[in-house]
């Protein structure tokens, strides 16, 4: 009997914004050679448009949620909620590019086509509801992110910058797939939700088994999203990277594997928790200490940020311990403000490091208050944000966060996340003194013309970093009704 | 049937030293009975073959790399369309959509590269574009 491998129209339909931007993308990379350098722009406002009928499709998608391609994907509120993230981080990674690959001289179509197709990834794994579907979405977009790292051929952090992502990025992948066969091995199928039927079912099969599996997943997915001690690849990838590019990866691919983290955590190893619970919270704490702790030491602003990113993957975890729909809505609602505020402190120093990212110091923001306020007054927004000072989104989420731990009765976690916190607002401000009470240097007066692109790559983070500082109910609500995973 | 647990791999056991035994037979078979001559032709890569010259270690154009790869990528999709072919009419029509789509996806990537001039051996290094 054969099987029936037609898609129906719903499975397309809840499918649409990975076909529209794989069409896309492939679209970029078939224009390129026709349109030659003629059309730089095109291809991002291409791109920009295809990431907005993306978001279309995700909402579209979602007015008839259930499973797509016999149960391998699921379009509910938490698929919608990432898939929309993930493409407005897309969104806003563009914005900036423009002037960006101008000032490089870089080409920009296979720029934008491989943003789109790592963001289908990403797209991807947020509506996965099988570990198949999982590693695929995680591979589409962890190739694209190779590449699109090492985009500066000629630069060697860049290349350097692209290969140790890769082997790392590879190695990880390699153990999470070792631990989806293990969980085949023991469960007998992949489906996510079949996996959790058959763990709180009569005839369980041995937990330590079970337990190795997700240890391993644990691992991969820990990589993808920088949590110690799988971290040491992302200070050097996100300081060689193109600075959109690291703003991007600090971002996008962190959200999607979160998404994933969650999925499968909560939703397969449901059952188990209690199994897996000391891992997540050693690799939490271990982050957030790490990352912080790194970050005091750093004078590139790039590398600071890079562990500013591992820590703040410590608080997500976090609420990933919490192993409640509270801590689920916190981890979306920190990932959303989390993707606003990086991606804006990236923008500036995207802005301030000049042709060939060359003044990337924190020395080199001395003075950046008198000569050009407007930047500086962004950049503090974002600042602030990141070390959470309330009316603006990381108030919110790193409230939200340890709040579902505290629910959860993590006490301790809670403490010492708060400790961390403090311990962040240091490095945080350490730029800030510089910003405004330093004489200027060299390169706060050079001053690029900004571009349009650029105008709207800076305002649009500041507005949702407080949108979601003065109103984060309309998010958060969003985010808690769609926090309920498939149980 | 076979039920327990060495019952059902015993067979692979005596498999596996029956293969042991035969291989170190051989061996000592050939080593015992055998004559050895030492001289220079014996040292040689080949002994009844073409007499190398020069080194192994030169250089290749990097170029060679790149054909390599798209000939790998090619090779795979061509490697997808047997078993396609096989069950193609058990899969109807929606297999050969699906197969349209995969082969148009593919093609747009060969046009790529033959436009970008990956193909082109003699052109100088980033002759096919932009300038």
């Amino acid at each position: 009997m054969p099987v029936n491998f037609g898609a129906t129209a719903t499975d397309l339909i809840r499918f649409l914004p990975e076909i529209i931007l794989t069409v896309m993308g492939t679209a970029l990379m078939v224009l390129d050679p026709v349109l030659h350098k003629r059309a730089s722009h095109a291809f991002g406002h291409l791109s920009i448009f295809a990431l907005l009928a993306g978001i279309g499709g995700a909402v579209y998608a979602q007015s008839n949620p259930g499973t797509a391609f016999g149960g391998m994907l699921v379009v509910d509120g938490f698929a919608t909620y990432f898939r929309v993230l993930v493409m407005v981080v897309g969104i806003l990674t563009i914005l900036p590019s423009y002037g960006f690959l101008a000032r490089q001289q870089a080409e920009t179509s296979e720029y934008h086509a491989l943003l789109l197709f790592s963001i289908a990834g990403q797209c991807m794994m947020a509506a996965a509801n099988d570990l198949i579907i999982v590693f695929i979405g995680l591979e589409i977009s962890s190739i694209s992110s190779y590449v699109l790292a090492g985009y500066l051929r000629d630069d060697k952090r860049s290349n350097e910058a692209a290969l140790k992502y890769f082997l790392l990025g590879s190695f990880a992948t390699a153990f999470f797939l070792y631990g989806v066969a293990i969980t085949y091995g023991t469960v007998g199928t992949v489906n996510l939700t079949a996996i959790r039927a058959a763990l709180s079912g009569a005839d369980a099969p041995p937990v330590v088994f079970i337990t190795l599996a997700a240890a391993l997943m644990f691992v991969g997915l820990g990589f993808k999203v920088s949590a110690a001690p799988f971290q040491v690849w992302a200070p050097d990838v996100y300081q060689g990277a193109p600075t959109p590019v690291a703003a991007f990866l600090s971002a996008g691919p962190k959200a999607a594997a979160f998404a994933v983290f969650l999925r499968i955590f909560l939703t397969a190893f449901g059952p188990i928790g209690a199994d897996w619970l000391p891992l997540v919270w050693m690799a939490a704490l271990l982050s957030m200490t790490v990352g912080n702790f790194a970050a005091l030491m750093q004078t590139n602003v790039k590398r600071m940020l890079a562990y500013s990113s591992i820590a703040h993957a410590g608080y997500v975890l976090v609420a990933l311990t919490a192993q409640s729909d509270t801590g689920t809505a916190a981890a979306m609602f920190y990932l959303a403000a989390y993707a606003f505020m990086n991606i804006g402190a990236f923008a500036v120093v995207s802005h301030v490091s000049g042709r060939g990212e060359r003044y990337q110091n924190i020395d080199d923001l001395a003075g950046l208050g008198r000569k050009q306020p407007m930047m500086a007054a962004m950049l503090t927004i974002f600042l602030l944000s990141l070390i959470g000072v309330p009316l603006t989104g990381g108030f919110f989420g790193k409230f939200y966060i340890f709040k579902a731990a505290l629910e959860s009765h993590l006490v301790w976690l809670a403490v010492l996340g708060l400790l961390n916190s403090a311990v962040a607002a240091y490095y945080y401000l350490r730029i800030l003194v510089m910003v405004y009470m330093h004489e200027p240097g060299e390169a706060a007066g050079q001053t690029e013309p900004l571009t349009p692109g650029f105008r709207l790559a800076l305002i649009l983070p500041a507005l949702g970093t407080l949108f979601l500082g003065i109103f984060p109910t309309w998010v958060l609500d969003c985010a808690g009704k769609s926090a309920t995973l498939v149980k | 049937m076979p039920t327990s647990l060495t019952e059902t791999y015993f067979p692979v056991l005596l498999q596996a030293l029956l293969a042991m035994a035969l291989a170190a037979g051989l061996l000592t078979a050939s080593y015992l009975l055998g004559k050895r001559v030492r001289n220079k032709v014996k040292d040689m890569p080949y002994e009844s073959g073409i007499v190398p010259t020069g080194d192994a270690r030169q250089r290749f154009s990097v170029k060679f790399y790149l054909v390599g790869m798209l000939f790998i990528l090619f090779d795979i999709e061509a490697i997808f369309l047997y078993p396609w072919a096989v069950v193609f009419r058990d899969l109807r029509m929606a297999g050969f959509v699906e197969m349209l789509i995969f082969v148009v996806l593919i093609l747009s990537g060969f046009f790529y590269i033959w436009k970008k001039g990956a193909l082109d051996w003699s052109k100088p290094e980033g002759a096919g574009r932009k300038q």
